[in-house]
């Protein structure tokens, strides 16, 4: 790896970057008191929430009795990849949402008080797990995202001998690539990365899994095989000009690894309504956008990103264009001008059982931009075909056991999520239980 | 409104409050300006023999967010000179007239010493006298403070010897650190004092510090035991107060007691003076806020006095004294069980945990289907606020199994979430006392008790 994952968390962005992690780390106070309000709720709701189902009750009181270590390690216990989910899951929507001091006050600081310990246990670098006796067993793990890292750890911890590959240079997946800077800085990815690599897990990055190594190796070489390779490329809106739309993880992306060279317009327009498109139209505003406007064919009832992010994001001073589909990109020798789009009417339900939006005729309206960005969902994962897999909407179709239908190919994390909606915290958790589905088979495949 | 005024002893005061003899009186600076703000009186800090103090004096115990629930100090009698106390004593009296100046003393344990400071306080024409029984630490070592309080033949000799000379009321302060308090009280009241006040601190170490192994607060690498005071100890002092006005010789001889014992609030206050106090002293609560809490402790008495229709402190004076009771007076036919307001529960399982656990088993989970289901019972896989939520079971008390104890009561984070709801009586009230007395071979023996629960349908769960 380039980076090294000893830079200090938080340090590498100078402060009037603007994409500095947004909350600020509790300070030891904060920490004490928050954690003293918890109530300490038996069989509580917050770790039923929790798709990882921290014992988060346990947790908290150990920050309030100054025991970090063992705070830290209760985390680990039931998600390898903490750091990163204190920092990126929608709390409102899981632990935080469930506190039962939500209904009259408000709910504990739970990811915050996650990220204290977490930190403590980085900036300490402690080490919390030893890999059991080796069982001479082999898995490939494909895809370095959350899913194929929490795969890869509790493997490594049972003992097995686990190679991650992955095709980008650097592991860690959308929370290196694909989280922005606000809500995750990347060295806080690749430290997860370095310390599932203490464990013993091989990361090799730059390697496609088809060419290098083949289908044919894979099955040869590895006993087992874990597929967490996350979803393909933003797919095409099949509009002129639409070559010159920059794709939404791509300014993401560059907005992370080299913000210095990520050029952002004055006049943004970004189409879609996601988590991805909150993400790209807050990094515009932050890294110097006059204007930024996100539109979306539906309207905001119908919008996948979270009630908390809508909030924030208008706070950020971004517009909305509700029931406007883009038909094409008016722009000089390449150089954006405009996007035309045509207002929209909700009809009937489509598959999806949203209402589906219609155009309205002779409604096209140009919208002035200098720059536009579409983060309008990723396609399927074509590996599904490579390797010969049963798949459901497109989507890897896995059993209980998160096997696939080729024995001894298991997969988890966005290939899979057929139903539901993708979050690093459910990928971290299909790792953890299709590692031990794997096991149980290398187990007993003796 | 309400009339706060009270005498106590002959001696007095605007309002039930005083500063206690502590750091907060230890100059007339201080008393002038709690004077200022409304404090009805104050008890100077103890004068005496010579004395030198050290750093650290002062330890707390925190729990929760909550700081200094109780102060642990090692703190002496008044380190200022003599003449510099009873020089500003005076003053303060006489800029004054309308508060109760009372002045706490401690000299060694000889009677000449004793005539002397007593004279020499009276001639400042402060409103009374404490002495200092009570103190646990540094003086108790000298002979002095809670090493007389602890020996109820010092306690009396000492008090006459100051009676014999005492123009104005002499109040004797009791030590808490004692098997039973009205011995101490009883040898004030031979002696002739004119009040007893209660209590002192108690004695305490808060604690070792486990970076350094050493005792907190340290003391250039020592530490010991100090007095201990603040809202913890609240309990212990009511139940000291309590157990003087049951005490027939203490009572009978009316003397007033002044309470105090970690009173904070109004709400202490009133508690204080239902079981029988006639003044209220303050410390800690001052030390942890500052002169300006006396505002809400009289406004706040005054307008629940108003409320319950007491027009005076009398009125409220030992009230509830003669509700407390030894446990052979106890009605054993006393039914009262747990009830769990299912709207105000926040469902934190709390009350189930401790029951299970700690209790009496009573508690059931009960899903939405009416089924009693083991906790955790949820799937894995299943996550998220809506989910969390709305499949969470809800706690249902068991009434039959239920023994009363009271301890989800106590536990409940919401007010009013669970109560305690007394059942009719369906048996004949009787007492421990009673039963001994009636069918002796009942609370003797064991074969007996089963018989006498089957008769009487007594289930023990």
């Amino acid at each position: 790896m380039n980076i090294s994952p000893e830079v200090p968390l938080n340090d590498t962005l100078s402060p009037s970057s603007g994409l500095r992690e947004l909350l600020p780390p509790l300070t030891e106070h904060e920490a004490v008191t928050e954690s003293a309000r918890c109530l300490m709720c038996y069989d509580a709701p917050c770790t039923h929430a929790c798709p990882t189902h921290i014992d988060i009750p346990k947790f908290i009181k150990k920050i309030h009795t100054g025991n970090l270590r063992g705070s830290a390690r209760t985390i680990f216990e039931s998600n390898l990849l903490g750091s990163t989910c204190s920092r990126v899951c929608p709390v409102q929507e899981l632990c935080e949402g469930a506190c039962v001091l939500g209904s009259e006050h408000k709910p504990i600081a739970i990811g915050r008080l996650q990220r204290h310990a977490m930190d403590h246990a980085y900036s300490k670098k402690l080490e919390f797990f030893r890999p059991a006796a080796s069982t001479a067993k082999t898995v490939a793990v494909v895809g370095a995202g959350p899913a194929g890292l929490s795969c890869a750890g509790e493997l490594a911890k049972l003992g097995h001998s686990v190679t991650l590959f992955e095709r980008r240079d650097l592991a860690g997946g959308l929370s290196t690539y694909g989280i922005i800077s606000l809500r995750e800085p990347v060295e806080v990815a690749l430290m997860e990365v370095a310390m599932i690599q203490k464990l013993g897990v091989r990361v090799e990055t730059g390697r496609d899994v088809g060419t290098d190594p083949t289908v044919t190796e894979l099955h040869e070489q590895f006993d087992c095989v874990f597929l967490s390779v996350g979803l393909g490329h933003t797919p095409q809106l099949g509009i002129a000009g639409e070559e010159y739309i920059i794709d939404g993880l791509q300014y993401i992306e560059g907005s992370k690894l080299l913000p210095s060279r990520l050029r952002v317009g004055r006049n943004v327009i970004v189409i879609g309504a996601g988590n991805t498109a909150i993400d790209c139209a807050t990094i515009a505003r932050r890294l110097g956008a006059e204007r930024v406007t996100m539109i979306y064919r539906r309207t905001e009832n119908e919008m996948t990103a979270y009630p908390h992010e809508y909030d924030f994001v208008k706070r950020e001073g971004v517009a909305f264009w509700f029931l406007a589909q883009p038909v094409k990109v008016h722009h000089d020798n390449g150089s954006v001008k405009a996007l035309e789009c045509v207002r929209m009417a909700l009809g009937e339900p489509d598959a999806s059982g949203r209402p589906a939006p219609q155009p309205l005729p002779d409604s096209n309206m140009l919208l002035p931009a200098d720059q536009i960005v579409k983060a309008i969902g990723q396609h399927k994962p074509s590996i599904a075909q490579l390797l010969n897999l049963r798949t459901e909407k497109g989507f890897i179709e896995v059993n209980d056991r998160f096997e696939t239908s080729s024995p001894g190919v298991f997969a988890g994390g966005d290939c899979i999520r057929a139903r539901g909606s993708a979050s690093t915290v459910m990928a971290v958790q299909d790792g953890k239980l299709a590692a031990r589905s794997i096991h149980q088979r290398l187990v007993n495949h003796g | 409104m309400a009339d706060l005024s009270i005498t106590f002893a002959g001696i007095r005061s605007p309002n039930p409050f005083w500063l206690a003899s502590a750091p907060p009186t230890n100059s007339g600076a201080q008393v002038h300006r709690a004077f200022e703000a409304g404090w009805g009186g104050a008890v100077w800090k103890t004068i005496g023999a010579p004395v030198l103090n050290v750093s650290n004096r002062y330890g707390a115990w925190s729990y929760g967010n909550q700081k200094m629930l109780a102060i642990n100090n090692v703190e002496l009698i008044s380190d200022r000179p003599i003449q510099t106390n009873l020089r500003e004593i005076a003053e303060v009296k006489r800029a004054w007239p309308d508060r109760a100046v009372i002045v706490s003393a401690m000299v060694e344990s000889k009677p000449e010493a004793w005539r002397d400071i007593i004279k020499r306080i009276q001639d400042t024409g402060a409103d009374g006298i404490e002495l200092n029984y009570g103190c646990p630490h540094g003086m108790s070592e000298r002979g002095m403070g809670s090493a007389v309080g602890q020996v109820p033949e010092y306690c009396e000799q000492i008090t006459g010897w100051v009676m014999e000379v005492a123009k104005i009321p002499v109040i004797v302060k009791l030590t808490p650190n004692i098997s039973d308090i009205v011995m101490p009280a009883r040898a004030a009241v031979a002696a002739g004092a004119n009040a007893l006040s209660l209590i002192n601190t108690i004695n305490s170490i808060i604690g070792v510090d486990l970076d350094t192994l050493e005792i907190t607060p340290n003391i250039a690498g020592r530490g010991g035991h100090g007095g201990y005071a603040g809202p913890a100890v609240k309990p212990i002092a009511l139940n000291m107060l309590a157990a003087l006005g049951r005490d027939s010789i203490v009572s009978g001889s009316g003397l007033p007691i002044s309470g105090m014992g970690g009173i904070t609030t109004w709400r202490d206050a009133a508690e204080f003076l239902l079981l029988g106090a006639r003044s209220l002293q303050v410390c800690t609560a001052v030390m942890h806020y500052g002169f300006r809490i006396i505002e809400d402790l009289c406004d706040g008495l005054s307008n629940w006095m108003d409320e319950k229709g007491f027009a005076t402190i009398s009125d409220v004076v030992a009230r509830s004294l003669h509700r407390v009771s030894d446990f052979k007076d106890f009605d054993l036919s006393f039914r009262a069980v747990a009830r769990i307001d299912q709207n105000k529960c926040i469902r934190c399982d709390l009350c189930y945990v401790a029951c299970n656990d700690t209790a009496h088993q009573c508690i059931d989970l009960v899903d939405k289907n009416g089924k009693v289901i083991p906790p955790s019972s949820y799937d894995q896989r299943s996550n998220g606020k809506a989910e969390a939520v709305t499949t969470r079971p809800s706690v249902v008390v068991r009434e039959l199994d239920c023994v009363g104890c009271r301890l989800c009561y106590n536990i409940c984070p919401v007010e009013h979430c669970i109560q305690m709801v007394e059942l009719p009586n369906a048996k004949p009230s009787i007492t421990w006392d009673q039963l001994s007395k009636q069918q002796a071979e009942v609370t003797e023996d064991w074969q007996q008790m089963e018989q006498y629960r089957r008769k009487m349908g007594i289930r023990i769960h």
